[in-house]
């Protein structure tokens, strides 16, 4: 009970220090920190295969992702600059103001409520395999289209236009 | 060894998605708009993992590998499109791409 309370309040801290760097690569770190802390979370709520798929998934695809992305962009000290332009103390005080409002409600809704309570209930990927590929099967399936989709769009979408010129045309150019 | 409330991983789920809709909003740079979705999708996936660790039931487990499914796919295209966008905008700022040229 301890180890959740300390992982939740690692990750807030950590995602808490990821909304406010300037700078992309120390925001990712922080984000990698966050992700692990909600894996140890998830350990802790008995879902010990969901820990594993969050490290390698999230901790570990999607966030080299973005830092390889990063790296192509090639950014320079001036961005970090820039970024602290952008983010004025005046343009941040609305949004979060608002969204404080909405935290709290939530949280009032959810204390309010009688939800019991989670006593070791430890799923293991048998589990979770075998309901996986009984009755939510169509899910699955639906997910290998979304993926598929999601590797054509990417190729679209990422490919480099090279302008294609005949060789005859650029002869007649010179 | 005490039982977790439920309230406190939903109210945990609930400020992360707070952090990363926050986020959205103040932010101006693409990427780390796109971070904050991450952050909000796997807030939701938190929430997923406690409902389905209350009723000791595999469906909430489920639901999160879905849900990182659909991330995973978000985020390789989502950076396709930023790739695009910088290179023909030179810039990452989300407010430079508002008008269509045709």
């Amino acid at each position: 009970m301890i180890t959740f309370y300390i992982a939740g309040t690692v990750a807030v801290l950590a995602t808490i220090m990821v909304i406010t760097r300037y700078n992309m690569i120390h925001a990712l770190l922080y984000l990698v920190v966050s992700f692990l802390a909600i894996a140890i979370v998830f350990h802790v709520l008995g879902a010990p295969f969901m820990a594993a798929l969050e490290v390698i998934v999230y901790a570990g695809a999607i966030v080299v992702l973005i830092i390889f992305v990063i790296m192509m962009l090639n950014l320079k000290q001036e961005s970090v600059e820039q970024e602290k332009q952008w983010m004025s103390r005046k343009l941040l005080i609305g949004p979060v103001i608002l969204s404080l409002i909405l935290l709290a409600e939530l949280v009032y809704i959810i204390s309010g409520a009688d939800t019991g309570s989670i006593e070791q209930p430890l799923l293991d990927a048998k589990a979770v395999g075998l309901s996986l590929y009984g009755p939510y099967v169509i899910g699955v399936e639906l997910c290998g289209i979304l993926l598929m989709s999601g590797i054509v769009g990417a190729y679209h979408l990422g490919r480099q236009k090279k302008k294609v010129v005949h060789r005859f045309l650029e002869l007649q150019e010179k | 060894m005490k039982p977790i409330p439920v309230e406190a991983g939903l109210i945990l789920a609930g400020i992360l998605f707070m952090l990363g809709l926050i986020s959205v909003l103040i932010r101006r740079n693409i990427i780390f708009m796109l971070i904050s979705v991450e952050i909000m999708l796997n807030a939701a996936g938190l929430a997923f993992i406690t409902a389905g660790a209350r009723w000791v039931q595999a469906d909430g487990q489920v639901m999160f590998i879905f849900i990182l499914t659909m991330a995973a796919a978000e985020v390789s295209v989502g950076l396709a499109l930023i790739l695009q966008i910088y290179h023909q905008l030179k810039t990452l700022d989300s407010d430079a791409a508002n008008k269509m040229h045709g």
